[in-house]
């Protein structure tokens, strides 16, 4: 396809409106017109971010049905949270970034011995292999300490005094970068290669694909970056407990990407915002709260069935093209 | 350039394929004909890679290739074009050729594309049109042309007539045997036995995973036997 901006422009002005975005939320923070509640609110926004696209590369691009983020999720947070506690010897704010990659590793090596033999499996499998083996990490996490006689994770008593090093910024810093690489993948040989397996296994291995690598490669990095935005989580809660990590945890996730539409990075975005944003707002309905929620949720899933953004990605050529379909709608008027 | 050696495949403990032995020479039409369940597609599919014999040996221009994954025999030039046309829906006609190209370097995709086309102006009509909205016969010249996009030396045809109209039954006929002027070695599995072997320089028949004959296209569709079972002599 080709589009109304060239490669450079397009990149400028991403990075361009990311850097308003970031400038103007600080600015708004500093004269206090988002308070901290909102600011808290914001950091979550972009965790849920990059869950929701990471879950996207395995169900939106990749076709399968993981339920075990919370579980990558959980083994990104715990690693990151445990070293980010052992390392005094340089700043928190410098340590972070480094382990917030090895949390990410850590998962995406989770991910790596999950994945060889689930994704032999298929459909409903995948989802059964990875909710049991999500559960089997919050258990290991709540028990390993009793159990071997150490001090890791402190199971059901709480991983305490876990730096608070995420901060708005560096998490929207993440967000862009989770995002900008999944892009990445999906324009190159690879990401075809991934969604082709989504279109038609039987099609696509006869064009030479292969299938188990692609396969376990998707899984692979949607489990590192799920993994990235547990240690961001960690960072953000500063206490972490694995009863945080359940199976509601992934559910609410698929959530996001269902209703932002599988397959659509930008949507899973969207979705992501507006699902932690709008129950705060709904604070003001009180107990009624996530019967609103729900409702809102079903509405749009009838008069959006393919979510918010079906399987298109939001860019500067649909900007552009709704502005002239408006004029040209005004000039019909006439 | 392929031969099949004793190959037995099962479907867990159903014995399918039983000893199995035939050849394919470089230039040659090959056509497995059959009755349904006599083990055609199966064949197939394990010369492709996707099923496993259990015993025997399938050799591709002098190597052993029963234990190699389906890419990676895709890649020696060995193609097959599934069955009952699959195709990726959501893509263009254009971007499924592409697909096929896979394991060609970019450059000569664009080249590729075109000869396609030439052969098939059908597709170049319908370069900017998802592949779902296709008709049987366009999806199924589709699957042909991304099979050849890889530039297949041997290319596996299953059942490339099944679902199709008369007429676009002889066009399809018509397309194989210009493929094969043009120097592909085809494999066709069908069950329009009377097609397959009009066009077919050799045939096997294939009864419950044995061959229950064989001999010249021409000789078979004379056969009393062949004529009885398949042609509704």
């Amino acid at each position: 396809m080709k589009k109304k901006f060239n490669l450079p422009v397009r990149q400028l002005a991403t990075v361009g409106a990311f850097a308003f975005f970031l400038i103007l939320g600080n600015f708004l923070m500093e004269k206090k017109v988002i308070g901290l509640y909102y600011t808290k609110v914001l950091m979550v926004a972009a965790i849920n971010m990059i869950l929701a696209v990471s879950l996207n590369i395995a169900t939106g691009y990749l076709g399968q049905l993981p339920l075990g983020s919370a579980g990558f999720m959980a083994v990104g947070a715990y690693t990151s949270a445990i070293i980010m506690r052992k390392v005094t010897f340089v700043s928190p704010a410098l340590a972070f970034p480094v382990c917030i990659i090895i949390g990410g590793l850590a998962a995406a090596l989770c991910g790596f011995i999950i994945g060889v033999p689930a994704l032999r499996l298929k459909g409903d499998y995948i989802a059964i292999i990875t909710l049991g083996f999500a559960e089997i990490i919050r258990i290991v996490i709540l028990n390993i300490d009793s159990a071997l006689g150490i001090t890791l994770t402190y199971g059901a008593s709480n991983l305490k005094n876990i730096p608070k090093t995420t901060t708005f910024t560096n998490a929207f810093i993440w967000v862009f970068i989770v995002c900008y690489l999944v892009n990445a993948l999906m324009k190159s040989r690879h990401g075809r290669a991934i969604l082709s397996i989504r279109d038609n296994e039987i099609a696509a291995e006869s064009c030479g694909i292969n299938l188990t690598y692609y396969k376990t490669m998707a899984f692979i990095v949607y489990a590192f970056f799920t993994g990235i935005g547990g240690a961001l989580y960690a960072g953000y809660l500063g206490i972490l407990n694995p009863s945080g990590f359940s199976f509601a945890k992934s559910i609410d996730i698929l959530v996001m990407v269902v209703l932002g539409g599988m397959g659509s990075m930008t949507g899973s975005v969207i979705s992501a915002a507006v699902l932690t944003i709008v129950p705060e707002i709904l604070h003001a309905f009180s107990d009624y709260r996530m019967i609103v929620y729900s409702l809102l949720l079903i509405v749009v899933m009838i008069f959006r069935p393919a979510g918010l953004m079906g399987n298109k990605e939001f860019s500067m050529d649909m900007l552009t093209g709704m502005f002239k379909k408006k004029t040209k709608g005004g000039q019909r008027k006439k | 350039m392929l031969k099949v050696e004793n190959i037995n495949v099962y479907y867990d403990n159903i014995h399918v394929i039983k000893n199995l032995s035939f050849d394919v020479n470089d230039g040659e039409i090959v056509t497995l004909i059959g009755a349904n369940g006599a083990g055609k597609s199966t064949t197939l599919k394990t010369i492709s890679g996707i099923l496993r014999p259990k015993t025997g040996n399938i050799v591709f221009e002098n190597e052993e290739i029963q234990s190699l994954a389906p890419h990676k025999i895709v890649s020696k030039g060995l193609v097959q074009v599934p069955e009952g046309r699959r195709m990726f829906q959501n893509l263009t006609v254009e971007e499924n050729l592409e697909m096929g190209a896979y394991t060609l370097p970019k450059g000569e995709i664009p080249d590729m594309i075109e000869d396609i086309f030439a052969r098939f102006p059908r597709l170049k009509e319908r370069r900017k049109q998802v592949a779902g909205t296709l008709s049987g016969g366009e999806q199924q010249m589709l699957a042909m042309g991304r099979g050849l996009m890889s530039r297949p030396k041997l290319l596996m045809l299953d059942e490339p007539s099944m679902g199709l109209a008369p007429l676009l039954v002889d066009q399809v006929f018509d397309i194989i045997s210009e493929m094969h002027a043009a120097g592909v070695t085809i494999l066709l599995v069908e069950q329009n036995a009377s097609m397959a072997l009009q066009v077919a320089d050799r045939g096997y028949v294939l009864e419950t995973g044995k061959i229950a004959l064989y001999g010249s296209g021409k000789e078979l569709s004379e056969s009393e036997q062949v004529k009885k079972a398949y042609l509704g002599g």
